[in-house]
């Protein structure tokens, strides 16, 4: 029997081609006639456009035309809007400016430095308003979003009773995704209302849903390309102003239009990690049992939208808690929409309730990995439910075994390593465990060729590969043989790569599409093969590439099949999803991360000297790249705790740092030696690998483990991220 | 950006001459201007590519180390003697940007390079440096980064350099020719501080060109050290950062050289600290001393009141550092 594929450290199918450049991104793509578009973005952050004066720049060498809300072509569902609704950001509709950095025109040239240098002479006048930009100072405007409704279990305020309690504000800054790939889009009308499209983007299929809905176009006059993304982290999860903007000018223009924007455009046009402020409250026996926990959060939004994300949503249930409320509002301010961001609000709020519970430990005299223990949630205490799967104990076994939890000292400030103060953090992180619905092609070749076709996208965890050694093991064929693609709008219906789902999404129906296959192929074979008349096409055996009657007594492989039948193919469609599992069990992915830290007691710098992260994310189908995708995760979670914020001047309502000199995404030598650790332990509910996904859980919590570990070194306790030299140093010793 | 005529002269008079006309601009490892011209904060006709000139020599000649203005950041901090008998200025340029940048930045490059203050790179935002008397952006603004040396209210910018902080400590010399002639300029006479002028970072006269840096002969050989305390491990521009070089025989510290970066619009030298210094034992007690007499003139403005305690506690950690070596 051939090795399971599964499980193996398989390497990138196209790793190869991402290497060697061979691997088109969207703006990898040239065709005859492309032109190049730059954005003329508004440098005030409230008001209106009083003119725009294109004389200068449309007289600029090269330039084609130069569009803005005096002259773009009418979009259909701009104007089927209700009116006062939050119809969010509707480029080039009318002159209202809701933020800085908002696109107020779009010039397009035959090169990108002609079209540059023609944005900067247009000369826009504007109306300028009262602008909002800060949490602080507009928390009177505060709201809550019916998504978000107040939660309650037990007693509200429950905690305040408690024997030791705790309670303090934890903020977070503004952070941007900055992925290595810069947004942008390239926008052709074949016809007047035909449109192809090379996207960067999670989900070619709903790029295609939004422009069918705002340009009222068939589903089929709407082609999406995406096959490589260079980075998403969430800010290519949905269509945002700028590729609107672009698809006009080029509708408007009638020639292919590309627009990549540029650094100082990623930190205003795509999203971002709200700020959030949250209060977290927390009470326990003396003994250290939880009896109660209040959270409670304020995150920024646009005023244009209402985003919301589970900031609250993992003090609900990560602890056997009898007590729980939690409470999220918004405040609307001047800046454009955030976005999810790699763990989105868990992300957020796991790093208030993961210092907090840092924190109890502390007043209870208690090791804080000891308190996590003790309060182990067995069951869902949110939705009364059995996990699907939980071996949470398990990794906090090993990452403590791993780290050497052992060495740390209960009492702060006790260890010094070569005049560096020492410390040890933890904690937990979770997320949810999806599986969505989505439809894969199966297509066997004459030759033996498995060509395998979905929507789906790969924003860099390796996802064709995943679902290569899928199918490899449902099907049994070598995983040379098989291939599968993406990245394309024609393929069938994939959702977005988002909340870590696509290996159990697509994975699923990968699995049905495959074993539809070979029920196919038997029922061909039963047909036609002597030696298989009479089986059944259940009861063929499928092994080494061959299909096999039930006695063994004679195999043949696929190919021969089709060939015998003179057939160039074979060709399957299936559609899964998951069933009512989910309404009996509770469904997450847990992790837990381990730290040991060095601090510099004269100068604040904290050095991170040894990461232990270990994932309960149930079958792991490709050791290499989940390994890769948890290093990734710390990574990012390294730039929460210590580097990453993006700064306002408020009085302009603009980025100050709007560059990646300084806005500090973690570089290598801020990341020490990642060790990763598995469970991997069927989830034997959630899809057919039993596999849970793990994109989420990379960063989840990190934050809190890295601020834990400052306070064990320095008894300090930094509760505003990132957690930079200064702050270390302005805060008091705490023990 | 506009558009732009570009020249590459082979000699040194050719290079000079090219510059006095066009509104032109020496370019040569371009990895600060070129950034300063896609945003539109410098506009050039013309650039003046110098790398074909021949000024990428290092030698030593009678105790005075020589380096053409361009050789490499990364090649001088390779360098061997520069590692032998200056390795305060090796630290310091690999404390600086990032292979890569060091990789293409020059010393002459270095020198010139514009301060990173966020004002003076956008340009819808007031900034005196950029736009004489349009104010300065950061004085009432994000100015964590800026200076509490030298500074006024016309500018609070600092120097960005790391190199150039431990050639100020080592009383370097710059070498510029010019249309008028050929002139030394003393390092630590070299950049200004902000003023009435805070257009113009440094003392370099109008179509003048770097052409060497000499560094005298000196015994700081061995007690040296380049501190930089940023806001994370590689790759950004110091909070503080402290350039450290004692000459102890005997148990006594016969000569000092203090100097900090990321604090004043200059590389900021600390002669009270120093002489504090000379003449006593390298001891802890005496290094704090020094320290708190080198940060008493430090003014603060809203987001960067951290910077008087950690330049004290930097300037004590490189001390230390320089002596437990």
């Amino acid at each position: 029997m051939r090795k399971q594929q599964t499980g193996q450290s398989m390497d990138r199918v196209d790793g190869r081609l991402k290497v060697t450049g061979g691997a088109k991104y969207f703006a990898d793509h040239h065709m005859e006639d492309l032109l190049y578009a730059a954005l003329v973005c508004s440098p005030i952050s409230s008001g209106t456009i009083k003119s725009i004066d294109t004389t200068k720049a449309l007289r600029a060498p090269g330039v084609a035309d130069i569009v803005s809300h005096l002259n773009a072509p009418r979009v259909p569902a701009y104007q089927s809007a209700k009116a006062g609704d939050k119809n969010g950001l509707q480029i080039f509709k009318d002159d209202r400016i809701y933020s800085n950095g908002q696109p107020v025109a779009i010039v397009v040239a035959n090169t990108l430095e002609r079209a540059v240098h023609a944005a900067s002479l247009v000369a826009v006048q504007y109306n300028q308003e009262t602008h909002y930009t800060d949490m602080n100072a507009s928390m009177g405007k505060a709201f809550q979003n019916n998504r978000m409704k107040d939660y309650l279990r037990g007693e509200a305020g429950a905690w305040e009773k408690a024997a030791v309690t705790h309670s303090a504000t934890y903020t977070l800054p503004l952070e941007v995704h900055n992925p290595m790939e810069l947004a942008g889009i390239i926008a052709h009308w074949t016809t007047p209302d035909t449109l192809t499209l090379w996207a960067k983007t999670q989900g070619v299929k709903s790029v295609q849903e939004t422009i069918q809905e705002l340009f009222q176009l068939p589903e089929q006059n709407i082609t999406v390309h995406s096959q490589f993304v260079g980075g998403g982290f969430g800010m290519a999860l949905r269509i945002w102003p700028l590729e609107i903007a672009t698809i006009l000018a080029a509708k408007k223009i009638r020639r292919p239009v590309k627009l990549v924007i540029t650094r100082e455009q990623m930190f205003t046009l795509v999203g971002y990690r709200p700020s959030a402020t949250q209060q977290l409250s927390i009470g326990a026996t003396a003994e250290g049992k939880l009896t109660g926990i209040t959270h409670q959060a304020v995150a920024i939004t646009s005023p244009y939208e209402d985003f919301t994300e589970g900031i609250v949503a993992m003090s609900k249930f990560m602890y056997a808690c009898p007590n729980v409320d939690t409470k999220y509002q918004l405040v609307p301010l001047n800046i454009s929409t955030p976005v999810w961001m790699r763990g989105p609000g868990e992300a957020t709020g796991s790093f208030a309730l993961e210092s907090a519970l840092d924190e109890l430990a502390h007043k209870l005299k208690m090791d804080p990995l000891q308190l996590r223990i003790l309060n182990h949630a067995d069951i869902d205490p949110e939705r009364n439910l059995p996990f699907s799967s939980k071996y949470l104990k398990e990794a906090y076994a090993l990452g403590a075994e791993k780290i050497g939890w052992s060495a740390r000292k209960p009492v702060p400030r006790s260890t010094e390593e070569n005049g560096m103060l020492v410390g040890y953090g933890m904690s937990s992180g979770t997320f949810g465990a999806y599986r969505g619905k989505a439809t894969v092609s199966a297509t066997l070749k004459a030759d033996g060729a498995l060509i395998l076709q979905s929507a789906a996208a790969d924003i860099g965890p390796g996802t064709a590969t995943a679902m290569v050694q899928i199918a490899a093991d449902v099907t049994g064929m070598p995983p040379e043989k098989i291939t599968f693609m993406l990245g394309e709008s024609a393929y069938p219906f994939a959702p977005e790569q988002g909340g870590s789902s696509t290996v159990s999404t697509v994975g699923s129906a990968v699995t049905d599409a495959c074993k539809a296959l070979q029920q196919q192929l038997g029922t061909m074979a039963i047909a036609h093969i002597p030696a298989f008349k009479g089986s059944t096409p259940e009861t063929i055996i499928y092994e080494d590439g061959y299909l096999l009657p039930p006695n063994r007594e004679n195999k043949i492989t696929p190919e021969a099949l089709l060939q015998q039948q003179q057939l160039p193919e074979v060709k399957v469609t299936a559609t899964s999803q998951g069933g009512p599992e989910r309404k009996k069990y509770s469904m997450y992915s847990f992790s837990v991360h381990f730290a040991k830290v060095l601090v510099h007691p004269a100068t604040g710098v904290v050095r991170i000297q040894h990461i232990v992260s270990v994932a309960d994310a149930g079958t792991i189908v490709n050791s290499k790249t989940a390994r890769s995708q948890m290093i990734g995760g710390v990574v990012g979670g390294i730039g929460m705790a210590l580097t990453e914020e993006a700064i306002l001047d408020h009085r302009f309502g603009r980025f100050v740092n709007n560059n990646l000199a300084d806005y500090h995404v973690a570089v290598n030598a801020d990341t020490p030696p990642t060790d990763v650790y598995f469970i991997n332990k069927k989830d034997p509910y959630i899809n057919p690998m039993g596999a849970k996904g793990m994109g989420e859980i990379a960063l989840i919590g990190f934050a809190a483990a890295i601020s834990n570990a400052v306070f064990n070194a320095t008894g300090k306790r930094v509760r505003d991220l990132p957690i930079t030299p200064d702050k270390v140093l302005n805060t008091p010793v705490t023990v | 950006m506009n558009q732009f005529s570009y020249v590459r002269p082979t000699s040194l008079k050719a290079a000079i001459e090219a510059v006095a006309k066009n509104n032109a601009r020496f370019i040569a490892g371009g990895t600060n201007l070129l950034d300063l011209m896609k945003n539109g904060v410098i506009i050039s006709d013309k650039l003046v590519d110098i790398n074909r000139l021949p000024l990428k020599d290092i030698q030593l000649d009678n105790g005075v180390l020589h380096i053409g203005s361009l050789v490499l950041n990364s090649d001088l901090a390779e360098h061997e003697l520069v590692k032998t008998h200056h390795p305060l200025l090796s630290q310091a340029l690999l404390a600086g940007a990032s292979q890569q940048l060091r990789n293409m930045a020059t010393v002459g490059g270095n020198m010139m390079q514009r301060t990173r203050c966020s004002y003076y790179y956008d340009t819808t935002m007031p900034c005196n440096k950029r736009s004489p008397n349009s104010g300065c952006g950061a004085l009432g603004g994000i100015n964590r980064m800026h200076a509490i040396f030298g500074a006024n209210d016309n500018c609070i910018a600092v120097h960005p350099s790391d190199m150039c902080v431990a050639l100020a400590a080592l009383d370097a010399t710059v070498l510029v020719s010019g249309p008028k002639g050929d002139r030394h300029i003393p390092f630590t006479d070299f950049h200004r501080l902000p003023g009435n002028t805070p257009q113009l970072d440094n003392n370099l006269g109008k179509n003048e060109l770097i052409t060497a840096v000499e560094i005298p002969a000196n015994n700081f050989t061995k007690n040296v050290y380049y501190l930089k305390v940023r806001d994370r491990a590689s790759y950004a521009f110091a909070l503080v950062s402290v350039a450290a070089a004692l000459d102890i025989r005997d148990g006594v510290i016969q000569q000092a050289r203090l100097a900090m970066g990321g604090v004043a619009h200059k590389p900021w030298r600390l002669p009270d600290a120093e002489k504090a210094l000379t003449g006593k034992a390298p001891t802890v007690e005496n290094f704090r001393i020094a320290a708190n007499i080198a940060t008493q003139s430090a003014k603060t403005y809203k987001h960067n009141a951290f910077k008087t305690a950690l330049a004290t506690n930097s300037i004590q950690t490189a001390l230390l550092k320089a002596t437990t070596v």
